[in-house]
């Protein structure tokens, strides 16, 4: 849901970056950080882990520039991956405007890939959102492994809905910005129609 | 799925000057407001030292972990929170069901008179925050921004 300020002229919409344990979701956001101009971008704030997992969620304020007058800003999140953060992912869906699920592409986390998956679209149905309307983007990550099923494998596995798809290596940054202008679009888009 | 949050001017200006009045008859250091979601709505007080925007997701995240937490025993939501520091202390109060007060202070006022002067201003912004739900719930309001183009979406990437 996202919040439109009249006064100081703002919209702002909320990302989650959604997907298994390790899948690289707070890498995402890392490289975001890492590539984006200090006045565009606010402090990166991790709760993690003492062994850098995230244990509630990384979090990113981001400016993108402004529309008919309003400056958009993202605030993007991450959940946990880890099954048993199923708590903590829930309240982190909470007025979520767009969802970038973050798959991992080798072959032994296909079927972490298509819990996670099946987990968000309980989760959003528990926030009383539908999975197939809220604006959602796949990301296949870790493209560069030797263990990496192919695109039409796991399209076939966890896009069956058709959401636009992109390739990543999230710590080089390959794809890492196609997902997110990608799911801004969306949002806007949806906002827009007044979603 | 809770509606979209749409503040106008005379909205803000209202609400900004009960937050300043808190600010000043608490003798509190900051005073912030939050949408439940993350996002910061006004900042009273000595803001310039407070990343306002970290505070403000921080505080969400902290209020529905312990939202989450009441529900496991039971309780709807714990509507108020204290964390004691050495020098600076929280106050936290859940003002019409998906707004969050955050009261910052220090020893030179006490937590009764924060705690009194919260109640006051939180029933002002209640009052305030219902009667946005209502607006923002008719369904006759199309959405504000439903003149947008493509292309203003597309220049937003062009860079």
């Amino acid at each position: 849901m996202s919040f439109i300020n009249y006064s100081q002229k703002e919209i702002n919409c909320k990302i989650v970056y959604y997907g298994p344990g390790l899948c690289g979701k707070t890498t995402n956001l890392q490289y975001i950080y890492n590539k984006t101009s200090p006045e565009t971008k606010g402090k990166l704030i991790s709760l993690s882990t003492e062994t850098d997992r995230t244990l509630f969620f990384d979090f990113l304020p981001l400016a993108l520039g402004e529309i008919r007058g309003f400056r958009t800003r993202f605030h993007l999140y991450t959940v946990p991956g880890q099954v048993f953060y199923d708590a903590s992912r829930k309240l982190i869906l909470k007025g979520v405007d767009g969802v970038v699920f973050v798959a991992d592409s080798q072959l032994e986390r296909m079927e972490a890939n298509m819990e996670s998956l099946e987990n968000l679209s309980v989760n959003l149905a528990e926030q009383g959102y539908d999975f197939n309307k809220v604006p959602t983007v796949m990301q296949y990550n870790k493209r560069d492994l030797p263990n990496a099923v192919s695109i039409e494998e796991m399209r076939k596995s966890l896009n069956r809905r058709g959401i636009p798809e992109y390739q990543a290596v999230a710590p080089n940054g390959v794809g890492v910005f196609d997902t997110l202008k990608s799911v801004a679009k969306l949002v806007l888009t949806e906002l827009r129609k007044g979603g | 799925m809770a509606a979209q949050l749409v503040m106008y001017e005379d909205e803000f200006t209202k609400i900004n000057a009960i937050c300043d009045r808190l600010a000043k008859d608490a003798n509190a250091k900051v005073v912030f407001l939050v949408d439940k979601n993350g996002q910061l709505i006004s900042a009273s007080g000595h803001t310039q030292q407070i990343d306002t925007t970290s505070l403000a997701s921080l505080t969400a995240g902290n209020v529905a972990a312990m939202g989450g937490l009441a529900k496991l025993i039971g309780e709807n939501e714990f509507p108020n929170q204290f964390h004691e520091g050495a020098k600076d202390s929280l106050y936290m109060t859940i003002v019409a069901t998906r707004i969050v007060l955050v009261v910052i202070f220090d020893n030179r006022t006490s937590l009764g008179l924060v705690r009194l002067r919260i109640k006051k201003a939180s029933d002002e912004l209640g009052r305030i925050l219902e009667s946005m739900n209502r607006r923002n719930s008719r369904p006759e309001i199309g959405s504000p921004f439903a003149e947008i183009s493509d292309e203003d979406i597309d220049n937003l990437f062009s860079e």
